[in-house]
């Protein structure tokens, strides 16, 4: 009998002595290809996995709880800390929410859409190198998670040129972005955008025909587009499947509609499949910021929505008019109360769809707050798809999910 | 005497509201004669299911229903309307209010790009049927919600707790339970590391990170009084202290004194 109240460890409800052939074995949570803190119980028939179960929540730290006592403009650097790899796109995405629920989206003005979209291509690519990084190291090829890292870096580096962060950017604010970009910035992401191609053809020609490559992910971790729906995949898993759906497309935000772009698709529904569309949205993500390179010198120099009750008006504002300072008081200390009512906005993470959930009861405090993390579905995915499949593919399945913690366990 | 605070909802709360201020709520549509929400509620209305309320907030059709029609609704929908993705599921807590959880399940069209919003109103005691035969991203997201408010779900496959561990006490997303987590919380891991019995040495865990223990002489509550960890303050010679040696000087500053004592002692 097992004494759950001692520091040893303890297996809820496990029985590693079986009377059949299965063997059941713990799979993490501190195992490096487990992307964080993912806990797998795998029962194995031989080197079959029969069953798979994905245990998570060993960094929960209750985000949605604290969501509840935050008021917002407190709240968004705390989504940072939910896909620690493209912070941005959190920022964005809570933003975007909280936006379509005061009404002020159309009143972002519109230098700070170009800066917004700026950022949120950038995280993808950020978010897509370190996705091939630990992919390729968690298969076993260590050149290209180097290689990929250094671009990563250069990416990360243009960040911290603009928010001072590299990885906990809080670069969005509601209402627009709380700085222009520096100068020389734009010439930096057009250097940074020159370079990229080159190296995304490196890692291409290192992998896409690697007879090893494709040995490890051709036909591993096949995903039916019926469990796609099912399981609520979205991003790179859903178009993996061959199902063509991107919120960037289907339902605009910011300046997507105005941007020339390819969603690309693939109906192979392996890991091969996923890790071109992978490549192939970096190209996109490519296309997309040197469109906005040419957009933003045609921009007004404003940067916040002009919404007073909700929204600080600018600086200058702030330190010469006194009814702005009143108003900026108001707002920092008691927080802006958004109209009564439920908003849901979905946009497109580099991971997935990812949505906040927020009700409101007009308060300076969000009454319910729901991050719909793309992450989490596709961990619960696991279950099904790790079923019949060989214990040395497990890992590549796993990183072929792309799937964070932060944002799983959030 | 203390206040009375209502135990009701212990989350934060506006510290100041202007008397007169009447929150705006978020305009509300009517559907569309000959749009999508429209065939699908026409679609709902022929399969028999009693939908108490329909409305159109920021572009999603919000559909309320019965509670028992839960499961019956989204299949109709992901039959007949070509709903194909239920993109998330969860509750709000309306205990305080109305002693009652809302669950909603928000659905999505891919086709179309549309996006609905089923919402069924469940009393505190009361279960919910799964939806797990529909969607199978029910699986994990009922389990958070069984996790989060300590709604049960009916039918479910593998109802346990998911990100909370199994042996936590209460629901950590009900409005009811403080951010800093309650009574069992802050024995949780006295409990599970030294046992119960150490519970008087050791103490409860402290989890409001605010709290300043002036006599705290480990946790760098009080700068430039350092003891030896373990050794009672009282009792260790304060003339005598090895503290100069091993610290950097920068931390001799004593703040009840100022810094004319600083230069004394250098």
């Amino acid at each position: 009998m097992q004494q759950p109240n001692k520091l040893k460890p303890f297996f809820e409800n496990l029985n590693f002595e079986r009377k059949d052939n299965t063997m059941v074995i713990n799979f993490g949570p501190q195992h490096p290809s487990a992307h964080g803190q993912l806990r797998l119980v795998l029962e194995l028939q031989g080197e079959q996995v029969v069953k798979a179960y994905p245990d998570i929540g060993y960094l929960h730290r209750g985000v949605e709880k604290m969501a509840e006592n935050m008021i917002y403009n407190e709240f968004l650097p705390t989504t940072d800390r939910l896909d620690y790899i493209a912070s941005t796109s959190n920022n964005y995405a809570f933003a975007l929410a909280v936006e379509r629920l005061l009404g002020i989206e159309d009143k972002v003005p519109r230098r700070a859409k170009v800066i917004r979209t700026m950022l949120l291509e950038l995280n993808r690519i950020i978010s897509h190198l370190f996705f091939l990084a630990t992919h390729a190291l968690d298969v076993g090829a260590m050149s290209i998670f180097l290689y990929a890292f250094r671009e990563r870096e250069f990416a990360m580096d243009l960040m911290e040129d603009y928010c001072g962060a590299r990885l906990t950017h809080a670069a969005v604010r509601i209402g627009g972005v709380p700085l222009d970009l520096p100068p020389g910035w734009i010439e930096s992401l057009a250097n940074f955008l020159n370079k990229l191609p080159d190296q995304i053809k490196l890692y291409e020609d290192l992998l896409t025909e690697n007879r090893i490559w494709k040995m490890r992910l051709e036909d591993v971790g096949v995903l039916e587009p019926e469990d796609a729906l099912s399981w609520g995949c979205t991003g790179p898993m859903l178009r993996g499947s061959g199902i063509a759906y991107d919120v960037r497309k289907e339902e605009p935000y910011e300046l997507y509609d105005e941007l020339d772009f390819d969603i690309p698709v693939t109906d192979r529904k392996d890991s091969y499949g996923r890790y071109r569309l992978y490549m192939e949205e970096m190209k996109e993500s490519i296309k997309i910021l040197r469109q906005l390179i040419s957009m933003y010198p045609k921009t007004e120099p404003k940067l916040m929505a002009h919404a007073p009750q909700y929204i600080s008006a600018p600086k200058e504002e702030i330190m010469t008019q006194n009814y702005a300072l009143m108003q900026h008081f108001v707002l920092v200390t008691q927080g802006m109360r958004p109209p009564k009512g439920t908003v849901y906005a979905p946009t497109e993470s580099p991971k997935g769809e990812l949505g906040f959930y927020i009700v409101s009861e007009g308060e300076p405090y969000a009454y319910r707050l729901k991050v719909r993390a793309p992450s989490f579905f596709h961990t619960g995915l696991l279950q099904d798809l790790l079923v019949g499949t060989y214990i040395a593919d497990v890992v590549t399945i796993i990183g072929s999910t792309n799937i964070v913690f932060g944002e799983v366990d959030r | 005497m203390r206040r009375y605070s209502p135990k009701k909802n212990v989350q934060a709360k506006a510290k100041y509201t202007d008397r007169f201020w009447v929150a705006p709520r978020v305009p509300r549509g009517s559907v569309e004669e000959g749009s999508y929400f429209a065939e699908v509620l026409e679609t709902l209305k022929e399969s028999g299911i009693e939908v108490l309320e329909s409305f159109v907030e920021l572009g999603q059709l919000v559909i309320k229903i019965n509670p028992e029609q839960n499961v019956e609704t989204l299949k109709t929908l992901k039959e007949k309307s070509c709903v194909k993705m239920c993109s998330e599921l969860s509750a709000v807590d309306y205990l305080a209010q109305d002693g009652e959880f809302e669950v909603f399940y928000q659905l999505l069209n891919l086709d179309k790009a549309q996006r609905l919003r089923v919402v069924t109103r469940i009393k505190e005691d009361q279960a919910i049927e799964s939806v797990e035969s529909i969607y199978k991203m029910a699986n994990f997201a009922e389990r958070e919600m069984y996790d989060m408010f300590g709604i049960y779900v009916n039918n479910h496959s593998y109802l346990k707790r998911i990100l909370m561990p199994d042996d936590w006490v209460g629901h950590p997303l009900l409005k009811t339970y403080p951010l800093q987590g309650d009574e069992h919380a802050s024995w949780y891991e006295v409990d599970k590391i030294f046992g119960k019995e150490y519970r008087d040495i050791i103490g409860p865990e402290i989890r409001d990170t605010a709290t300043i223990d002036r006599y705290d002489t480990q946790r760098f509550a009080r700068v430039g009084h350092e003891v030896p960890f373990g050794a009672d303050p009282e009792l260790v010679d304060k003339t005598k202290t090895s503290i100069e040696d091993g610290y950097s000087k920068t931390f001799l500053t004593d703040y009840t004194t100022g810094s004319k004592e600083l230069e004394n002692r250098r």
